[in-house]
């Protein structure tokens, strides 16, 4: 297979810019994912029932309906009713929403491993249901999370593919763009490749090294 | 308070599971000072009794006045009361996430708001007293069970409870490191400390012990003095129990 190397090397600049795109509205997305997760855990762990009812809600909602779906709500659907949102706030909007109903499932998992007897003993020192949460359940409910967090973390970074859908220029859509003014097919479905994978490739080694850290730090395995 | 009041008193506790009776109206005194033991065969609610008095269970009916105050009412915090009723459990439960000391200090310095250095000084005086000293800054996983379990006697006493609840401490222990637990809990004892313990040591039962309480089927078989109750029970259960004690 013959591979047109310059016109590879003349792309880099806008590859570079692309790729720097998609770490940013990762970055975002991903954060307020955790925000959202780590808030709807701590609600679904409470008992207030008419917002553990929301939080369900939405978690169905989110979790039922495709990125891109939601998406075209937010980009196309939200200016019709009077509320206009930039592209690329609507991509990192709807990367959180869909992000934070995957985060609060693998926290509210991480919660349900702490064992009962460890909450119990918290109480019986007579700590308050906030302090409990605090200096308990999240540090413990975290670790355990962190394999989950991590595999989510993953997964919305490639999630940011569907962004090519609302016309911003990450890695996905620069890469259909050129194909399709240059035919340079192959050349552009490689280069998509290795910027998936210098993003992703450190990532998954930083995860995994998290993750034996701080397993060790908390049970010492 | 008065010398009368007793330091905790439960009258006619009920407690059900699903309609299932676990404790059908249980009284119990305990005056400040005293040490009282409960004993019987598994599953006749002697630890849901004792987790009933720290408010882990709710009850169905009857009353528990500590110091003299309700505590089955509405307007009672648990919070506030479990300050003064410490309790160790049979799984120790140190908190994995912490150091020895920040175990020991979470509840002085977090909940009691207490100052920092008299809390620590306290909590190192207490290490001292269990022989841990040299610990403090150990995470649970370093240490054996027998030791977790002394830094979670001292993690209950650094709030200077009125009341010391112990939910057989020594069941998952090998028998060296019952030993060492056991010690701890005779010294509290020769100082004084009030205490219900929940335990299978029948030699430090009848050792420890001003009263026995020996329960069956959620109902108090048999109350009194430890020797008269090892050397002369009154009841056929008791006997039964005790019989299966001598081989």
């Amino acid at each position: 297979m013959n591979l047109d190397w310059s016109y590879m090397i003349d792309q880099i600049p806008l590859y570079k810019k692309a790729l720097i795109l998609t770490i940013k509205l990762a970055f975002w997305g991903i954060l307020l994912s955790t925000i959202i997760g780590l808030i709807c855990s701590i609600i679904q762990y409470s008992k207030v029932k008419v917002l553990r009812n929301i939080v369900q809600g939405y978690i169905e909602l989110s979790r039922n309906t495709p990125l891109l779906i939601q998406l075209f709500f937010l980009y196309y659907g939200l200016p019709k009713m009077g509320i206009t949102i930039e592209a690329e706030l609507c991509a990192i909007i709807g990367l959180a929403f869909l992000g934070g109903s995957y985060m609060t499932e693998a926290l509210r998992a991480g919660i349900e491993a702490v064992p009962v007897t460890q909450i119990e003993t918290a109480k019986a020192i007579g700590l308050s249901n906030s302090q409990l949460i605090r200096y308990i359940l999240l540090p413990q409910a975290v670790t355990s999370s962190v394999p989950a967090l991590g595999a989510n973390c993953i997964f919305l970074l490639k999630e940011t593919s569907i962004f090519s859908g609302i016309a911003i220029l990450e890695l996905t859509n620069t890469t259909k763009d050129l194909i399709g003014m240059f035919y340079k097919t192959n050349e552009s479905l490689l280069m998509l490749v290795i910027g998936y994978l210098i993003i992703l490739l450190p990532m998954s080694l930083l995860l995994s090294w998290l993750e034996r850290r701080v397993r060790h730090a908390e049970f010492g395995y | 308070m008065s010398e009368a009041t007793p330091l905790l008193q439960v009258k006619k506790l009920v407690k059900k599971y699903n309609n299932k009776t676990i404790l059908n109206g249980i009284d119990l005194t305990v005056d400040k000072g005293k040490v009282i033991v409960i004993l019987g065969p598994s599953g006749c609610g002697k630890s849901t009794l004792l987790r009933c008095l720290n408010g882990l269970e709710d009850i169905q009916d009857g009353s528990i006045l500590f110091a003299g105050q309700e505590l089955i009412d509405p307007k009672v915090s648990w919070q506030k009361i479990r300050q003064q009723i410490g309790m160790v459990f049979q799984s120790y439960d140190l908190f994995p996430n912490m150091t020895v000391l920040e175990n020991v200090l979470l509840g002085p310095i977090k909940v009691q708001k207490r100052d920092r250095a008299e809390a620590l000084a306290q909590a190192r005086e207490l290490l001292q007293r269990v022989d841990l000293a040299d610990r403090e800054n150990d995470y649970p996983r370093q240490l054996s069970g027998g030791q977790k379990q002394r830094i979670a006697i001292v993690r209950a006493l650094c709030m200077n409870p009125e009341i010391m609840l112990f939910d057989e401490v020594t069941a998952s222990l090998d028998p060296e490191m019952v030993r060492e637990v056991l010690n701890v809990i005779l010294q509290l004892a020769s100082q004084g400390m009030t205490m219900v313990i929940v335990t299978h040591e029948m030699n430090f039962a009848r050792s420890v012990a001003d009263e026995i309480i020996f329960l069956d089927n959620g109902n108090i078989c048999e109350a009194g003095h430890p020797e008269d109750f090892f050397n002369n029970p009154q009841t056929d259960r008791a006997k039964q129990f005790l019989n299966i004690l001598q081989f």
